[in-house]
């Protein structure tokens, strides 16, 4: 359930993970046990599902190839698509797979640690399943933002350091 | 011999403007200049850039080649959104036509609003703390300003009976600026009822400076326009720079009764001529599409808001709760310094700038002004300095 104090302190969190209790309360206004409360509750229920970081691996050299692959079903007596998207995600290639509106069913993001181990997923994995019809693979070039944040960086404002 | 004295020197400057004491601000500005990695809050303006869609609204307007002069009075478009945006926050019905301008800045819609208004000798009443621009806007037009001191047991509210023990046959005016620079401060409605009805019984016009309209916490804000009575004497200044983060583009407005815009426009025509054009369409953009951006950076501040006000009576710097704008005005009192050395050793011992109080009038004494429109990182920095600065001065004080 989902109460005004963790909705001020999720909000919070969404943006910076590693806030504390104390800096949440202090920030939101709440008093530290309720806000204590309010995460754990969170937590507990599955509304925050996970902390994790936000990571430019380009800068550190490492390797990794991704792809948005789109994936046309074919629709199946008494399997319906909850089924089908469950034989995908539960492969750890599969990043995020979403049900779509429109000319295909699923999208599935893949990453890899080269291109050939993604064509291998959607050739060997992907594309063998019988329900699965056809797959359109996108292979990802250049990521300018993740998750919100642009990769340069974002705008930097130039302000005087004492203004009336 | 050659006279090498500038002509400036042998046939004077304008009097007027000899008699405007250079800002407070500029000298603190200086000295900060020389030092390095300072965490300012000495600041008056956002810390966030112009919204994208508001930016993109602008170059489309300049791809467009919309590159030539508008109405004096701004924009058709503009104004129409503007008069129902007033509308619909405060049940404001202004004519876009005659009675509202497009400004450059709310700085020049106080300054058009005292030439248009003021003749030699007519006293304005200015409540201290007072945004800076007030006092020498009066003057410049001739006016004679006539401060009225608010205080923190007030919460800095502008209590009427001050004003009224201060008006004279020769009161023309009386200034308005809340939510307030530099206190924070936001006025209760009964007290500008009260207000209401003094400037009615002595027949005053107001001017009121509501740039920081949307920057209010927790409290309504009230449009001193919107009061019964007052519409036709109010001159209403308000803009985006704040709200929007769009300070540099140097855009703002002023509402009023057709016959003051009548004046004020004469003035705006051969001085300005018209506010920016791409700025007038990133305004209107704003105006249409901004709601949502505004009220994120809104909450952003409030958490600010909280922590500053927090941390710094935690400090042992009493600081009553600001309701608005982006700053908090505590007390330094307690540390036995005067606001100028306060703020100069706070710079040069611990690199944190803030703005003595008395840059804002003598009642600002005893008082700095801190602007959170930073980010929350610098605050508790900021923070972590002033009360190393605090307990060191305390300290040292107690041994004395
Ligand atoms: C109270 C007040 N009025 C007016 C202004 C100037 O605003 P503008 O950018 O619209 O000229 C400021 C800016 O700091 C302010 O704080």
């Amino acid at each position: 359930m989902k109460t005004p104090i963790m909705k001020d302190v999720l909000k919070l969190l969404e943006k910076d993970s590693r806030l504390s209790a104390e800096k949440l309360a202090a920030m939101t206004g709440h008093p530290l046990a309720e806000v204590e409360k309010a995460v754990r509750r969170a937590e507990t229920d599955r509304i925050i599902l996970t902390y994790k970081t936000v990571i430019n691996w380009e800068k550190v050299g490492r390797e990794q190839v991704s792809a948005l692959i789109e994936v046309k079903v074919v629709p199946q007596r008494a399997v319906g698509f909850d089924t089908v998207a469950q034989r995908i995600y539960r492969y750890p290639e599969a990043r995020s797979v979403y049900l779509l509106s429109g000319t295909y069913d699923l999208l599935v993001q893949v990453t890899g640690r080269s291109i050939h181990d993604v064509a291998t997923f959607v050739t060997e994995k992907l594309a063998t399943l019988e329900f699965v019809q056809g797959t359109v693979t996108h292979f990802l070039l250049k990521r300018y933002k993740e998750d919100g944040e642009i990769l340069d960086g974002q705008d930097e404002l130039e302000r005087l350091p004492v203004s009336p | 011999m050659v006279d090498t004295t500038p002509p400036s020197r042998n046939r004077g400057l304008s009097q007027k403007v000899a008699q405007i004491p250079p800002s407070g601000i500029r000298k603190f500005f200086d000295l900060l200049s020389s030092i390095d990695d300072v965490i300012s809050l000495g600041v008056g303006e956002p810390d966030f850039v112009t919204p994208w869609h508001i930016r993109e609204a602008a170059i489309y307007s300049v791809e467009k080649g919309r590159t030539s002069y508008t109405s004096n009075y701004g924009l058709l478009d503009l104004r129409y959104e503007l008069a129902r945006h007033l509308e619909r926050r405060y049940g404001l019905d202004y004519d876009p036509q005659s009675e509202l301008l497009i400004t450059v800045g709310v700085s020049e819609a106080m300054d058009l609003a005292m030439r248009a208004i003021l003749n030699p000798g007519d006293e304005v009443i200015i409540p201290e703390p007072t945004y800076v621009s007030y006092v020498p806007c009066t003057v410049l037009a001739g006016g004679t300003p006539v401060p009225v001191p608010t205080n923190m047991a007030d919460n800095f509210q502008l209590a009427p009976a001050e004003l009224a023990a201060r008006i004279t046959p020769r009161t023309r005016a009386i200034v308005l600026g809340y939510p307030n620079n530099p206190t924070g401060a936001v006025m209760d409605r009964d007290k500008l009822v009260e207000i209401a009805r003094l400037a009615e019984a002595h027949d005053l016009l107001v001017i009121s400076d509501e740039i920081y309209d949307r920057l209010v916490y927790g409290v309504e804000h009230v449009c001193f326009a919107a009061l019964p009575g007052m519409r036709d004497r109010t001159i209403l200044a308000g803009g985006l720079s704040k709200a929007y983060a769009m300070t540099g583009w140097r855009i703002g407005y002023a509402a009023a009764h057709q016959d003051i815009m009548e004046a004020m426009v004469k003035v705006h025509q051969y001085t300005i001529m018209c506010a920016p054009t791409a700025a007038q369409y990133a305004a209107l953009e704003a105006l249409k599409e901004g709601e949502v951006a505004v009220l994120e950076m809104l909450e952003e501040y409030d958490r600010r808001r909280r922590v500053i006000v927090k941390g710094l009576n935690e400090i042992g710097l009493e600081c009553f709760e600001p309701r608005g704008a982006f700053y908090a005005f505590p007390s330094i009192r307690s540390t036995g310094l005067s606001s100028e050395e306060f703020a100069h050793r706070l710079l040069v011992e611990e690199k944190v700038a803030v703005v003595p109080g008395n840059a804002f009038g003598d009642c600002g004494e005893g008082h700095v002004r801190c602007c959170y429109a930073t980010s929350m990182e610098n605050i508790e920095r900021a923070l972590e300095r002033i009360g190393r600065f605090v307990g060191r001065v305390k300290g040292l004080g107690s041994r004395v």
